[in-house]
This record gives structure tokens, C-alpha cells and sequence, in this order.
């Protein structure tokens, strides 16, 4: 089989992308998800929240999936669920599964990947003890009780203040459990401020910052947690170990982009966002390959999501259609001074829009800080912000100007005290 | 009324059944727990060793030479992950080479073929990844890695196929003798046997109290361990272990038959033989220890830790022997166990020949497993044939080792198969991957409860009490 563009994975991201590159005159399209939806993660996400930007309105996340399904639907753009894609290769060829058509290849003359991300388990955090069973990640933990009605535990500790761990300790206590306490190694909240208030300050459960579990106990279902306070070093501090009993540990902690296919393939990976490198077009080091969503890097508001798959699905259309340029000198982009990473890490100033939006993440909660980009010694860029934090994505945007002045060389983003 | 009743389904029952299966006999293989290798089967290094390790003159030096060399025709006969990789034994200073010399000799003694002692540049030739602080090592050729629970669960599987019964969920309690008959009682109701097997694991010497031999004791001796990404399964190609001193063996690094890196085991006296749980020293112990060996392993790849419990005697050897007359004991069996396992499956048999169990050959012997092959093990025409017959070979539910509702669906009806999660995966590998489960277990539990007709939350992750769900949401 031969196709224009393939999408791979049918979140909010290939939903955007699919979109946007059928409206600027791509007509052969396949997006294909392997769940039994389209959607992602947004259908076991059942609570408010999403589409303060894209939309102006609370929507959850099941609401605003089907927008862009809808629009998809009406758009005419094909797709294939239960469907998983095994393989990808430098030449754009996958290998696809499914029931109903087996084992075939597609090739592709340019692919979007949009595969998301999968959590981080027990196992990476490398916590010590009993393997009994009621260790959930939070998001097992979501599919279970949002999409399969059943609850998984009735006394509950969480590990970690992602946001799916804060939504859960306010969907479980909802559902009749004792959430008895979130736990955060880091002195502050990877989740997002709102998700706080909304989920744990609203129905008395405490957040202890600097605090983790160090022993899991129980032979068969879990009995309990030994947790203890960290010092600054994240070493656990021994005259603060204490037993909680427990029937349930959930893990918020941390989500890692999947990239499995994009690594086989030899896609170029960013060792601090586990995600491609991409470039202004969200062009990954393969020609025609490109990438948007979690997968890239994590996103914590969907609207960012579609925004950026926007861009890749416009580019991809572009690129098809031969208008995207490659040649010229790229301006990489660096984080320094507080400044973890940024995306996009290339930027060819011919192929840019109006602007760039780069995002990024900052590598601890600072106060009063100015955001600044500089190019050999010049600051192109500043904004003064009264907090940054790890848990909410910074954006900058950029004018194309800018960019078609220095043409080359390296931008660097960084933190300064105001 | 049973010929031979086998009591423990681990790697040692497992080949003494295999073995039994062979003969015209009525067998059945007592097992405690709900599945077969859920005791130190499940949870070891999975070394084939050469055998220069233990004492000349000892069972365990005998018994390990002789299993080793019966490994690969075994793992090809029941098609189980096998791979003769070779060890090596690191020499960090003057002192530890002169201990690979006396290995060298040790394993000469015990007959171990294709010893050798080699110097820093080989090593290195061989093993880039090894420190540089090494100054040679004792290279065996004919060690290897295998995967233990796949080989137990073979095993049983091919002794099923030709005959052996099976009871789960059966903890022996007691046993009596009488009239020359063994009236064996268990939690799930009594057996009688005209003749016994003790391959108990840490409860041996239980079994073996109940049966009125000579007492001995088992003493719990816990190894954890950390098992890393594949992306860290070539950093080394051979088995890697640090020259033994007083104080241990040190601890290994070694690639698994599937690809993954495998760190441990340390060694510590517990009190509890059935406490498999890890400890944040002893994993820091493990980490440390491979640290001195290898270099340029990147941990924050490790995907899980375990520990398993090594049924250490008190005698020091494999005890192999006769309690009572028609029962058998093959207890003890710590590390080389696994190796060994094979070879003491046979002297079993002697040993319960000798007690006058008549061994008829059965001409209708069946090899084979019964366990279908994966769809990620089939090439790409067994594939399309798969989906063909069963749709649901083409639906991926543990998405990081691409493992089938058709595999899972077939490892759940088969006759010995899964009734649990952890069963699924032993048979698989689904949820073994990088995400651990994170993604397929809620749906794994969905396909145990349609196939096995019952409410989900009456599904188990591995034994009684083991729940995962509550009860339904409001
Ligand atoms: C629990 C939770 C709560 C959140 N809360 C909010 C919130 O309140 N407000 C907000 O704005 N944002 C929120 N977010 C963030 C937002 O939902 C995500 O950033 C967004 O869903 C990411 O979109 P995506 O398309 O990149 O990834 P996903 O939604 O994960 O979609 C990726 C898709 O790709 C498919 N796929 C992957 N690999 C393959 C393959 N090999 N073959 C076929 N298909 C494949 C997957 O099945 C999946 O459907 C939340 C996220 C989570 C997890
Ligand atoms: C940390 C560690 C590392 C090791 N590494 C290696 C290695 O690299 N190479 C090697 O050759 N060997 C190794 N070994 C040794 C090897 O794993 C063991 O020798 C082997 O697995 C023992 O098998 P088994 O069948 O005797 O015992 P087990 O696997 O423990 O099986 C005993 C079975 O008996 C059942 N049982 C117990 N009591 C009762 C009862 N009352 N009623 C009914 N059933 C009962 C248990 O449930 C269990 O299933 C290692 C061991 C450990 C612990």
C-alpha cells in the first residue's frame, strides 16, 4: 500500500495534524491508533480542564477529543483503530497490524508521529521490597476505574504529584477510597497549580513535598508503605522513615515519550526530553519523518499539543508538496541557566511562519525571573515572569524577523534574576 | 492411587517429572503454589555454569558438569531460549589471577571442557565494555544462559503431553507411611503414592521431616537483583563474574536469552524463606558491585529488581538420598541447581529404581511443548496463517514485547495454563518490557476474566490474595 501522509497514533496530536494537513490540500491521509478509539489519553480523562486556550471553554477530555473527531470524520480522513504499527523504517515504510487486514506495509511519502507517551513504572524508580499486587500506575489505575468501572483500592497513598496522580486522588476519594497522602520527592509539584487546589486542597488531602517511599510491603496485596523524608541530595533520611498502611500505591511519576519506532527507524533522540529532535517545521533528523504531542516532549495542556500539531501537520503537507526548503545554515537552540530544554532545537529561517513558539522547561521553581534568548552575545529576546516551575511548560514566541538577521549559529535560552 | 508423587513444580520437580513421563507410570506433581517455577526457578541468574565453582568429589560438582552438558540438546528439544555465551571471571590484581589458576585446576579436576586463562588485551578484545582496571580473566566456554521458567514450564508441559497429572493451590502438610503406601495430605484434599519425591525447594526439610529422614535444615540465603532495558542487553556478550573471595561470589553481569541486562545477586541470610522482597541496600549493593565490574551501563535504564532465596543446606551439598525406603529427596539444591537439574533428575530416577520402581520405557513418548509458539516468534507466513485462523493474533496488547490477545488467549487454555497475571506473563513475557505492565495489565486482567469465566475481581496477579480490583465503581 502506498500513501501520502500516515499519521502514527490518533491523539489529540494526529487528530491536529490529519486536520490541518487535509485543509491545506493533502487528500491522502491514514491515521492509524491502536486502541479501540480515536482520542488517546484524553478518553480516560474525564475530568474539566481542557481547551482554555484553543477553545476559550472548560472542556474534559473526552469532549474535546471529539471535536477534533468530529471534524475528522467530516473532513473525510481515513483511519484504522485496533490497529498498531510494529515497525518504521529511514525510508518511510511501517509495518502494520491489525485483525482485520494482519500483517501488511505502508509506504509512506512523509509520516507524522504522534505516539504519545507511556508512564513510568516501579521498576525505574527501582523501589525496594515485596512485589504484591495494588502498585498501580496512576494511569492503569484511570483506565480501570474511568473506562472499565472498577475501583483498585480502598486506603491509598500516591507517589508522586503528576497530574494523573492528582486526578485520581480526587476520582478515587470520590469513588469511596481514603486517599491518605500525596507524596513528592521534589520541593515542589510536577502537576499543574489548578490540579492541586481542584483535587487535593479541596478534599483535605495532604501534599508532603520532599518525602517518598522507600519500602513497599506485603506478600500478596499490598499492606502497607514505609515512606521518609528526603534531604536536599534526594537521600532518604532514616529517623523519618514511618509505616503507613496502605491497600493501594499509585505512581504519578513522570511520563517518557514513546519512541521506540522513531529509535528503530534512526530518528535522532534528545537525551533530556526522550523525544525527537525537531526542527522549526517539527522535521525530525529524518527527511519526511516528522513529529508533534507528547511524543516530542511532554506536554501538560493539550491546547500546547495542538498547537504544535498544527505546525507539523501543516509542514508535512509542505513537504509533500515540495515546498518545504532544507537547504541553508539551521540556528540550533540550547537551554542554559535553569533552562532544561527547548523545542524546536533547529530552525531553518526560511521555512518559518510569522513566528516560532518554542517551548520549554525550567529545571527548578524560581521567582522573579526574566526569560531571555541570546544570540552571539545579543539578546533577542526577554519577559519578566513573577514564577517558573517545573510542572507548567514555558512558551516564547519569536518573530520570523529574528530570525532571517542571524541566519546561523546558536540561540540560547536561560533564567536571570530580574 | 499414584505411582510416583513428585512434590514441587520447580526447575528440579519439573525434570524429574519430564523424566518420569518417559516410563509407563501414573505421576503427579504436588505444587503449593497456584503456578509451576514460583519459587527460586523464577527468580535466579539463569546461568548455565561450567562447574569449576564447586569442590571436586562433591554432588554438586559431579551433578553441575554433567547438566551442563545436557542443556543444549534439552533446550532445543523443548524449544526454550538457550545460549551457550560463555563466562568470564574478572582478575582485578596478582592475588585474585593466582585464584583463577586454582579455579582452572578445580574445573580441570571436575571435567569442565574449554577452560582457559586469558589476558587484559583478550579480555578486552572480547569485552570492551569490561573496566579497565582488569588484569585477566578465567574465560569458560561452556557456560551459558537459559530461561528457567520457560524450561520448568516446558518441562511440565511435555510430561502433561505424555501423561503426568498435576495439582496447584496443594501445599503438602503432611504424610504418613503405611502398608508401603504414602498417604500424602494437602490443602487440597490427601494423594496416595507408592512412591515419593521431595523437590520442595526451601521447604525440603520440611518434606523431609514428614518422610522421617535424617534431619537436616535449609538455610534462606536471599539474592536481589536489577534487570535493565534491552537497550543495555549488548553491553556485554558473555557472562561476567568477579573473582570469588571469603567474603562471596560477588555480583554478575550477564545478558538474558531475551535480550535484557541482568545485575546481581548479592547474598544474605534471611530469616523468612519465603521473603522475596528487595531491600534499598542490597540493590545498591548490586548496582555498586556491577559498577566495579563494567563500564558505560547506563542505570536509569533498569526496569525492575527481584530477589530469590536459595535453599542453602546445612550439610553444604546437594542432598540427594533416600529418608525412607520409596521416597526419594532431592533437597538443597541452591546454586548450581538450575545447571545441575537435568542430571539430578536422572540419579533420582536410580535412586527410585533402586527402591524397586519398575521403569518400562513408554514407545509412544511424545516430545514437544504445548504452549503454541508466539506471534512475535513466527516468521512472517506463520503470522499471516495465525490471523487467518484466529483474528485476534492481529490485536497487540502488551505493545512492549508485541504480544497477542491470540497468544494470550491460547496461554490461558491450554491444559497447565495461566489462571493468573503473572502467569501470563511467565508464559509470554507480556508485561515484562520496558513499561512493566503499566499499559496491558488492566488489559490482561479483561481477557483472564472473559476466558476463565469469572468477575474481574476475582482475578489474582500470582497468588491467593493477590486481588487487583475492589469491586465495581459507583
Ligand atoms: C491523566 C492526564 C491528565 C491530563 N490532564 C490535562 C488537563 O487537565 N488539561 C490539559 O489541557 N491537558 C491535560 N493532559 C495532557 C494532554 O492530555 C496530553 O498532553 C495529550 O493527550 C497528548 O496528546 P498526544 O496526541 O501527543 O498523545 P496521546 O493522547 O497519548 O495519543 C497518542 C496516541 O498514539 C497511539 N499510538 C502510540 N503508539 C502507536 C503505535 N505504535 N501504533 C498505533 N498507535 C499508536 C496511542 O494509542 C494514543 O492513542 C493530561 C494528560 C493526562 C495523561
Ligand atoms: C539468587 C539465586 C541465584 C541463582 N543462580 C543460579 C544460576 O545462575 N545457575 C544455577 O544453576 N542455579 C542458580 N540458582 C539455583 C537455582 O535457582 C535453584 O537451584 C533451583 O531453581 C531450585 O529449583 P527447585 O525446583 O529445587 O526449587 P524451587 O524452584 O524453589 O521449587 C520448589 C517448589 O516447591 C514448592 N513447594 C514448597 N513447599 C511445598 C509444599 N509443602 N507443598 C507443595 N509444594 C511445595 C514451591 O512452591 C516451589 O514451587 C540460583 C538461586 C538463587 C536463589
Amino acid at each position: 500500500m502506498e500513501r501520502d501522509l500516515v499519521i502514527i497514533g490518533g491523539g489529540p496530536a494526529g487528530l491536529a495534524a490529519a486536520i490541518e494537513a487535509k485543509e491545506k490540500g493533502i487528500d491522502d491521509i491514514l491515521i492509524i491508533e491502536r486502541d479501540k478509539s480515536l482520542g488517546g489519553i484524553l478518553n480516560q480523562c474525564i475530568h474539566n480542564g481542557f481547551g482554555l486556550h484553543i477553545f476559550g471553554e472548560q472542556l474534559t477530555g473526552p469532549e474535546y477529543a471529539d471535536r477534533f473527531i468530529k471534524k475528522a470524520k467530516d473532513l473525510g480522513i481515513e483511519y484504522y483503530l485496533n490497529t498498531m504499527v510494529l515497525n518504521m523504517t529511514e525510508d518511510k515504510t511501517i509495518t502494520v497490524l491489525n485483525e482485520n487486514e494482519g500483517l501488511f506495509n505502508i509506504k509512506a511519502k512523509a509520516v507524522i508521529c504522534a505516539m504519545g507517551c507511556r508512564e513510568r513504572t516501579r521498576g525505574a524508580l527501582n523501589i525496594p521490597g515485596t512485589r504484591p499486587s495494588g502498585v498501580f500506575t496512576a494511569g492503569a489505575a484511570q483506565r480501570f476505574v474511568n473506562m472499565e468501572g472498577y475501583n483498585v483500592g480502598k486506603e491509598v497513598v500516591i507517589l508522586g504529584s503528576g497530574d494523573i496522580g492528582l486526578i485520581m486522588a480526587r476520582r478515587m476519594t470520590l469513588e469511596g477510597a481514603k486517599v491518605k497522602m500525596v507524596l513528592e520527592i521534589m520541593p515542589y509539584s510536577t502537576g499543574l497549580k489548578r490540579n492541586i487546589v481542584q483535587c487535593l486542597d479541596d478534599f483535605d488531602i495532604p501534599l508532603k513535598f520532599n518525602y517518598t517511599v522507600v519500602k513497599i510491603h506485603g506478600r500478596e496485596r499490598l499492606e502497607g508503605v514505609t515512606i521518609a523524608k528526603v534531604d536536599e541530595n534526594r537521600k532518604p533520611i532514616e529517623q523519618t522513615f514511618e509505616y503507613v498502611k496502605c491497600d493501594t500505591l499509585l505512581l504519578s511519576v513522570g511520563l517518557i515519550p514513546e519512541n521506540e519506532l522513531s529509535r528503530e527507524a534512526g530518528v535522532e533522540i534528545d537525551r533530556v526530553t526522550s523525544g525527537p529532535i525537531v526542527t522549526e517545521a517539527m522535521q525530525t533528523s529524518i527527511d519526511g519523518i516528522f513529529a508533534c504531542g507528547n511524543v516530542v516532549h511532554v506536554h501538560d495542556l493539550v491546547d500546547f499539543v495542538t498547537m504544535e500539531s498544527r505546525l507539523a501537520g501543516r509542514m508535512a503537507a509542505k513537504y509533500i508538496k515540495g515546498e518545504l526548503k532544507k537547504d541553508g545554515d539551521f540556528i540550533s537552540t540550547k537551554g542554559i541557566d535553569g533552562i532544561r530544554y527547548v523545542v524546536p532545537h533547529k530552525i531553518n529561517p526560511e521555512n518559518v511562519e510569522d513566528n516560532v513558539n518554542f517551548f520549554m522547561r525550567v529545571d527548578n521553581v524560581y521567582k522573579n525571573v526574566i526569560i531571555y534568548a541570546e544570540h552571539d552575545g545579543q539578546i533577542i529576546y526577554k519577559a519578566k515572569k513573577p514564577m517558573v516551575s517545573p510542572g507548567e511548560m514555558e512558551s516564547i514566541k519569536i518573530k520570523k524577523n529574528v530570525f532571517e538577521n542571524i541566519k546561523s549559529g546558536e540561540i540560547k535560552f536561560g533564567l536571570r534574576r530580574a | 492411587m499414584y505411582d510416583v508423587a513428585v512434590i514441587g513444580a520447580g526447575i528440579t520437580g519439573a525434570c524429574i517429572v519430564r523424566e518420569l513421563s518417559k516410563y509407563d507410570l501414573k505421576i503427579i506433581v504436588i505444587e503449593g503454589s497456584y503456578d509451576i517455577a514460583n519459587g527460586a526457578t523464577k527468580a535466579n541468574s539463569g546461568i548455565v555454569h561450567a562447574g569449576y565453582d564447586a569442590k571436586e568429589g562433591t554432588l554438586k560438582a559431579k551433578l553441575n558438569v554433567l547438566g551442563n552438558r545436557m542443556y543444549e540438546d534439552l533446550c532445543r528439544e523443548l524449544n526454550v531460549p538457550y545460549k551457550n555465551n560463555g563466562s568470564l571471571v574478572i582478575a582485578f590484581n596478582d592475588e585474585e589471577m593466582k585464584t583463577l589458576e586454582l579455579l582452572l585446576n578445580r574445573g580441570l579436576k571436575n571435567g569442565v571442557e574449554g577452560l582457559e586463562i586469558i589476558d587484559k588485551n583478550t579480555l578486552l578484545n572480547l569485552e570492551p565494555n569490561i573496566s579497565d582496571r582488569a588484569k585477566g580473566a578465567l574465560y569458560a566456554k561452556s557456560a551459558g544462559i537459559v530461561s528457567p521458567y520457560e524450561l520448568a514450564l516446558s518441562l511440565c508441559e511435555s510430561a502433561y503431553l505424555n501423561g503426568a497429572e498435576f495439582i496447584f493451590d496443594a501445599k503438602v502438610t503432611n504424610i504418613i507411611k503405611e502398608k508401603g503406601k504414602f498417604t500424602i495430605s494437602t490443602s487440597k484434599g490427601q494423594i496416595i503414592s507408592n512412591f515419593v519425591v521431595n523437590a520442595a525447594g526451601v521447604n525440603a526439610d520440611e518434606i523431609n521431616k514428614m518422610l522421617g529422614g535424617e534431619k537436616f535444615s535449609i538455610i534462606p540465603r536471599r539474592g536481589e537483583y536489577c534487570l535493565l532495558d534491552k537497550s543495555q542487553g549488548n553491553i556485554v556478550n558473555r557472562i561476567i563474574f568477579n573473582t570469588p573471595t571469603e567474603k562471596g561470589k560477588g555480583i554478575l553481569v550477564s545478558p538474558t536469552t531475551h535480550g535484557n541486562l541482568l545485575l546481581g545477586p548479592n547474598a544474605h541470610v534471611i530469616e523468612d524463606k519465603l521473603d522475596v522482597s528487595t531491600t534499598g541496600f542490597g540493590l545498591e549493593e548490586v548496582i555498586e558491585g556491577a559498577k566495579k565490574n563494567i563500564k558505560n551501563v547506563n542505570l536509569r535504564e533498569i526496569i525492575t529488581s527481584f530477589s530469590g532465596v536459595r535453599a542453602t543446606p546445612s550439610t553444604g551439598d546437594f542432598i540427594i538420598d533416600v529418608p525412607t525406603r520409596g521416597a526419594v529427596n532431592a533437597a538443597g539444591i541452591e546454586s548450581p541447581g538450575l545447571t545441575s537439574a537435568p542430571a539430578i533428575a536422572i540419579m533420582v530416577l536410580e535412586l527410585l529404581h533402586k527402591e524397586g520402581l519398575t521403569l518400562n520405557f513408554k514407545s509412544d513418548f511424545k516430545n514437544g511443548r504445548i504452549l503454541p509458539k508466539r506471534f512475535i516468534d513466527m516468521n512472517d507466513e506463520e503470522k499471516k496463517a495465525a490471523i487467518e485462523k484466529d483474528k485476534r493474533y492481529g490485536k497487540i496488547i502488551c505493545r512492549c514485547e508485541q504480544i497477542t490477545e491470540g497468544d494470550i488467549v491460547n496461554a490461558i487454555n491450554c491444559p497447565l495454563g495461566a489462571k493468573t497475571v503473572d502467569g501470563v506473563k511467565k508464559r509470554l513475557r507480556a508485561g515484562m518490557g520496558r513499561c512493566q505492565g503499566g499499559f496491558c495489565m488492566p488489559r490482561v486482567v479483561e481477557i483472564l476474566s472473559r476466558e476463565l469465566k469469572t468477575e474481574p475481581e476475582n482475578i489474582l496477579k500470582a497468588d491467593s490474595g493477590s486481588y487487583i480490583l475492589t469491586g465495581k465503581t459507583k
